[in-house]
């Protein structure tokens, strides 16, 4: 293992990321705030509570889950492609590192940035609403596990890109929508019959489920069963790279 | 001992279908510095990047020290450093951590000594701390040869490193080349500057639409420039070289309408005065003297014609 260069990687990349620190920190801060303002406000006080927990303090997990898929996706994916686009992937191609040592060493950055805004945004909330969290191991894992499997997943979205255009069309297109259908805003339950079959199709409600089980013991879907989508979306995640590796796909001439 | 990089029957062929490597074949010594000649297109870089791992091979084989590029690629890559031709680099990204990440990447320890060493052998100490896009071109470009040596590389390859760099910026990279060679660095250098080959190259290599058409030690080129031929046209053809001018290295030319004397200007006496002299003794007459000397530049231009046509 060439633990230089994953940690070399890993530096790099994260330097890039306190040259902006303060933008990092303000614009989930703000965002949160705002979510508040609107939802916890404006539709909160018509809706007082969802099974048994305050609306405001419901729509917690969501609205951290909501932000750190996305900026683990724009993170991981941003972080690939533009040394494609620039031409520096030049320097990891001709390295003696194997596509594993590359992985730790980008999606671990991208990771760990979006692991830091979501926590960002749970201090936020906390000033807004009362946040009690009932199982404080399960949440960090489950926060963990989204960051690292949703960079996996940017990772691929950055190396399959032909331009900036296709960069931002997968996150806006699937991502977004699976996301905010997901049960961010509501419980699954709250919706009619059909549409419940129909979101347990959609991969994020069982994140979204099993986080919010962290914080208030109750979920849309079985904890195991969470817990299991999001291991096998990892896997796949972490096949489909090393098939790419493998082959140079849009890596290598 | 067995050379340290080895090509066998290289192919590239591109996803378009595009043939740039027909088969190269390469032996390249320790120590020595290669330079590899081609007009543009001919599959320079291509090569490069393929012994790299920047682009993967259609076929055949190469390896670095014994190892294969492909299946034992951490330990070939290991011993190569790269200056590719195109400046690359992270605009937003201060000196000594550009060329840091890449003493990392290659799996060694930090080394602020051979670093500061480094930069001010390339006249960049004073610049450590500046950002990338902040530097001019000719700077740049010494970050990347900055990057390239920084993880002591056994092979360096040096992609036109010397494209729109100063004179005086040129004069430092072969001193920083001269001074990896002393360290026993194979270096394999393209350029479009024929001179810079005739200045440091041990060997020239000469590559035209994926091809090697020619490699040869450059003395040896060198003293086939150091010939130089006299032309004489004559008035009346002869078919053979006539006796009394047998003495001479003479050849019969244009159908024996014309004898091209070879002499070595380096020579004391070019035996040109006495030639002459025998010549009008034999009573044979002359119409038109020239002279002609071949440069690298005209080796490497007329193969690469021939291959054209
Ligand atoms: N990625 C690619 N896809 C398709 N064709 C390519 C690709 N890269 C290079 N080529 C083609 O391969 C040929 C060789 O290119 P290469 O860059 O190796 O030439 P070169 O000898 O380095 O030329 P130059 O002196 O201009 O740098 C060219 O015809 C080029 O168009
Ligand atoms: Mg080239």
């Amino acid at each position: 293992m060439n633990t230089y260069a994953i940690w070399s990687i890993y530096r790099y990349e994260m330097a890039r990321f306190f040259r902006t620190i303060l933008q990092s920190f303000i614009s989930p801060v703000i965002s949160t705030s705002l979510y508040f303002v609107v939802f916890g406000t404006a539709i909160g006080s018509r809706i007082q509570e969802v099974e048994g927990v305050s609306y405001g303090a419901f729509i917690v997990p969501g609205l951290i889950m909501l932000s750190v898929i996305m900026q683990s996706i724009s993170n991981a994916s941003f972080a690939i492609y533009f040394p494609k686009f620039i031409g520096t992937i030049y320097e990891v191609l001709s390295a003696p590192v194997n596509f594993i040592e590359v992985v730790i060493g980008y999606v671990g950055a991208a990771a760990t940035k979006s692991l830091f805004i979501g926590l960002v945004i749970l201090g936020t909330a906390s000033l807004f609403v009362d946040l009690s969290i009932a199982h404080p191991l399960a949440m960090l894992a489950f926060l963990v596990l989204t960051c690292v499997s949703f960079a996996l997943m940017g990772f691929i979205i950055g190396i399959w890109a032909k331009n900036f255009e296709q960069l931002q069309l997968v996150p806006m297109l699937i991502v977004t929508p699976l996301v905010f259908l997901g049960g961010s805003f509501y419980s699954i339950s709250m919706l009619p019959p059909v549409w419940q079959t129909i979101t347990l199709f959609n991969p994020v409600v069982y994140l979204i489920s099993g986080f919010r089980w962290a914080f208030f013991e109750q979920s849309d879907v079985s904890v195991a069963l969470s817990l299991l989508a999001i291991t096998g979306f990892t896997a796949l995640c972490v096949g489909i790279i090393w098939l790419i590796f493998r082959t140079g796909w849009r890596l290598r001439d | 001992m067995a050379p340290i990089l080895q090509v066998k029957n290289l192919k590239k062929t591109y996803e378009g279908g595009f043939e740039a490597l027909k088969g190269v074949n390469l032996d390249i010594e320790e120590g020595e510095i290669l330079a590899l000649l081609g007009p543009n297109g001919a599959g320079k870089t291509t090569l490069i990047s393929t012994l790299c791992g920047i682009t993967i091979p259609t076929s055949g084989q190469a390896t670095v020290g014994g190892y294969d590029v492909q299946h034992d690629y951490r330990a070939a890559r290991g011993m190569i450093g790269l200056v590719p031709q195109d400046i690359s680099l992270e605009p937003f990204e201060k000196v000594k951590n550009t060329v840091g990440l890449t003493r990392g990447l290659f799996g060694k320890r930090r080394d602020d000594a051979l670093m500061e060493r480094l930069l001010k052998q390339l006249s960049l100490w004073d610049k450590r701390d500046s950002k990338v896009n902040e530097l001019s071109g000719g700077m740049k470009r010494r970050v990347l040869i900055a990057k390239a040596l920084i993880h002591e590389p056994r092979v360096l390859f040096l992609d036109e490193p010397t494209a729109g760099v100063d004179v005086e910026l040129r004069k430092d990279m072969w001193e920083v080349v001269a001074d990896l060679k002393k360290q026993g660095v194979t270096i394999i250098l393209t350029t479009h500057y024929i001179e810079e080959a005739e200045a440091i190259a041990d060997r020239v290599a000469v590559i035209s639409h994926g091809e090697i058409l020619l490699i040869e030690d450059k003395d040896k080129l060198m003293s086939r420039m150091g010939r130089k031929q006299l032309k004489i046209e004559l008035r009346e053809p002869v078919s053979e070289v006539p006796d009394a001018l047998k003495g001479y290295d003479l050849e019969l030319a244009d159908d024996g309408a014309a004898l091209v004397y070879t002499y070595d200007t380096h020579a004391d006496r070019t035996g040109i005065t006495r030639l002459l002299a025998d010549l009008s003794a034999a009573g044979i007459v002359m119409r038109d003297l020239s002279t002609r000397q071949d440069s690298l530049e005209q080796i490497f231009v007329s193969l690469v014609k021939e291959d054209a046509a």
